[in-house]
């Protein structure tokens, strides 16, 4: 594979920066990579040589997993830390360790953290590539990729048009900031539900509607996006109860039923069955949210790529 | 002989007595006069200030001078000679020191520093209550007599409002002025910016503007009833304009600063994670913003302070939920404010001079801000249209933290004269 000539970053932090083509660019690439995933021998030889860092600062499991593999699957050497792990327990700063990485003579740091702008602040303060793996409630763009690729998988590769209502705890959600700018640039309407405590109105000034009737928000919907309700991260001034949110906006069998019938529902997990959604949901035919862990790897594999492309990293050039 | 001083052929503004005028001014002994002999003349220093503004010296109601406790991001020395380099000659410092200003010893450590160290004049404040926890009184009979001009938690707003109630009848026994930095602090836990469309796209929790309009609103109520003065800090709402300005009309004694940032910036400017941006009240929306110029200029509000909040580096260079709140101020306040507010035509020359000089002077009563004959020769002159840039080597704070760092600014000052010595650069 030869990289686009249009693709010059060597970070990729947040979707809000990038242009329609670089999207693209990124969803062809993918695409050619998720044609290797079903082959007996999986790994490509293009980050040969590679030392990818899988800096974790936050506890993750799917995400962690999936860069690693993808990683892997390029050819890469994959080093994971984990936050509580790490010198940054005993107070190094994020600038010195990551100094410390890069006189390591590794190539390329995945980050999650759980501070917002974090990734745009290691970006800057280093010449490695930067993949931003989730910064606080700000972005995770390697998410909304991987969920815009999945929707084209269903839909075809034009989403103009489409709608798609993201439900559950925004305010606090890193997944849904990233998915509202990656859709809308694709040209879907997008709605946001939920509580009015976890959707405040004000997201409307990013050309989104916002709606706290459920029926309304899922009656256009082609896709539900559920979010996990992240009752560690706020404080019980948001809503009432985990009960009380699942009796009000749970996605279950009787809700789905106001849904058109050809609509997906998606997770970027991990879910809280019971709550959210619905375990009878969840592993339905409508359910797409494994296809989006399967297309994870593609996506990140075509991160990795392009960035390290810029930087040189590549073997296949 | 006596020292004798004359700054010459410079704009004279002296907004307390209504002077605007080309021309010149007298010090004899540091004090101010109106004439000089011949004999006098000749034996002045003579300072040319032609094509230059000279007006009183600055004062600043709100400065943090983190001595002591905090000396690697200031000194009482460091501090003032910032303040020196901006135009202020009378600043009041914060008692938000390690350990805090809550008793006589810390005051009388911080009035010795002042007395070897300072280089324009420095006027402490104590807190309002014990360690600033909210919690009990603090000593204010023992603090005012150990030096105070004022009584504040600087930075910690007193939650409970019996303990403000009993604060505010406290202080005004004693004549003094309470500053209050107005916030619920149940409503801002966590916050690390104004909530608004910017925190939303940042991903960063925001502070709304009604955890500063109820605390605004209790200092009123509670100063209606008392009738004790009260001084809101760092005003940043334009609700909270609504309110001091109708609190005012019915004859509540309280007054309130606005700081150049919250007048030149707003929540925009932090998109990129500037932590030099992080700042509490925090830069606010476009709204709240020209509500502040217009309340400022209308006189609603009262004057213009820095909050001078200098954090070092290694501080401010992190990721931005860790990064202390605070900037920077005295040194680039006058610039920011010729620009914000006489360069776009929002309010002219004398006006500014006045928000900076006796109108503050005038908040805790201290006798300064004037060129009135008899008044300290503190003498502020700068030229208005003069360009530099804000770089670490151009600033006397030991910190830099100020988010025009890198930035070429207009107008600057030339000389600052405390009791008719010039001690810039000092």
């Amino acid at each position: 594979m030869t990289p686009s000539p249009a693709w010059t970053r060597k970070d990729l932090i947040a979707i809000e920066d990038l242009s329609r083509e670089e999207l693209d660019i990124i969803f062809a690439t993918a695409e050619s990579f998720k044609s290797t995933l079903g082959r007996s021998v999986k790994k490509l030889p293009s980050l040969r040589g590679v030392t990818v860092v899988n800096l974790f600062m936050e506890p993750s499991t799917r995400t962690r997993l999936a860069f690693e593999i993808a990683a892997t699957r390029l050819s890469a050497d994959v080093i994971s830390v984990m936050g509580d792990a790490s010198s940054l327990v005993k107070g190094e700063t994020l600038r010195d360790t990551a100094l410390n990485i890069q006189a390591l003579s590794a190539d390329m740091i995945i980050m999650r953290h759980s501070a917002a702008g974090a990734a745009k602040y290691l970006s800057e303060i280093t010449d490695m590539p930067v993949i931003n793996a989730g910064d606080g409630a700000h972005a995770h763009p390697t998410q909304a990729l991987l969920d815009a690729y999945t929707l084209r998988e269903k839909f075809g590769p034009d989403l103009t048009g489409k709608h798609v209502t993201i439900l559950g705890d925004i305010l606090f959600s890193r997944v849904a900031r990233s998915n509202i700018w990656c859709l809308k640039k694709l040209g879907a309407h997008v709605t946001l539900a939920g509580p009015s405590t976890l959707v405040p109105r004000e997201f409307e000034n990013l050309g989104v509607r916002v709606c706290h009737d459920l029926k309304q928000a899922l009656a256009d919907a082609d896709a539900v996006m559920l979010l996990r309700i992240q009752h560690e991260r706020q404080t019980s001034t948001h809503f009432p109860s985990l009960g009380e949110y699942t009796s009000m906006f749970g996605l279950n069998k009787r809700r789905a039923a106001w849904l058109k019938p050809n609509a997906i529902i998606m997770h970027p997990g991990p879910i809280n069955r019971g709550v959210e959604l619905d375990s009878d949901l969840a592993d339905s035919s409508r359910s797409v949210i494994l296809d989006q862990v399967t297309n994870g790897i593609a996506v990140r594999m075509a991160v990795l790529y392009l960035c390290a492309s810029t930087k040189s990293l590549s073997t296949a050039q | 002989m006596s020292e004798i001083l004359c700054i010459t052929g410079g704009r004279v503004i002296d907004p307390a007595n209504h002077r605007d005028e080309t021309g010149d001014l007298y010090a004899r002994d540091g004090k101010i006069v109106s004439s000089l002999t011949e004999a006098e003349r000749d034996a002045a220093t003579v300072f040319d200030a032609t094509g230059l503004v000279v007006c009183p010296g600055f004062v600043d109601l709100h400065t943090h001078l983190r001595e002591p406790g905090d000396s690697h991001k200031e000194t009482i020395a460091s501090g003032t000679r910032a303040a020196a380099a901006g135009g202020y000659t009378s600043i009041v410092c914060m008692p938000n020191t390690k350990p805090p200003a809550d008793n006589a010893g810390t005051i009388q450590f911080i009035k010795e520093r002042i007395e070897r160290d300072a280089v324009v004049n420095v006027f402490p404040t104590g807190c309002l209550t014990v360690g600033r926890e909210g919690k009990k009184l603090a000593p204010t009979g023992s603090l005012k007599e150990a030096g105070i001009v004022a009584v504040t938690d600087g930075g910690h707003c007193v939650q409970n409002n019996e303990i403000m109630r009993r604060a505010l009848e406290y202080a005004a026994m004693f004549g003094l002025v309470v500053l209050d930095h107005c916030e619920d602090a149940a409503m801002t836990d966590k916050c690390a910016m104004h909530e608004g469309e910017w925190s939303l796209r940042l991903g960063l929790r925001g502070m709304s503007r009604s955890a500063e309009d109820i605390m605004v609103t209790r200092d009123v109520i509670l100063s209606a009833h008392s009738g004790a003065r009260i001084h809101i800090q760092q005003l940043s709402s334009a609700y909270s304009v609504d309110v001091i300005r109708r609190a005012k009309e019915r004859g509540v004694p309280v007054t309130a600063e606005v700081t150049p940032q919250h007048l030149a910036l707003t929540d925009e400017a932090l998109k990129n994670y500037d932590t030099h941006c992080k700042t509490v009240p925090p830069l606010r929306a476009e709204s709240d913003r020209q509500t502040l110029i217009e309340a400022l200029c209308d006189g609603t509000i009262d004057c213009i302070a820095t909050a001078h909040a200098p954090h070092t580096e290694m501080e401010k260079d992190r990721e931005f939920d860790y990064a202390p709140f605070g900037m920077n101020g005295l040194e680039t306040a006058l610039s920011i404010c010729l620009q914000t507010l006489v360069e776009t035509g929002r309010c002219d020359l004398s006006t500014l001079i006045a928000c900076l000089t006796h109108k503050p002077a005038a908040v805790i009563g201290l006798p300064k801000g004037t060129l009135s004959e008899g008044a300290d020769a503190d003498i502020t002159v700068f030229d208005p249209g003069a360009e530099w840039t804000v770089t670490p080597e151009a600033l006397q704070s030991l910190s830099h933290n100020s988010p025009w760092l890198g930035q070429t600014l207009r107008g600057k000052v030339t000389a600052t004269f405390v009791n008719g010595r010039n001690v810039l650069g000092r």
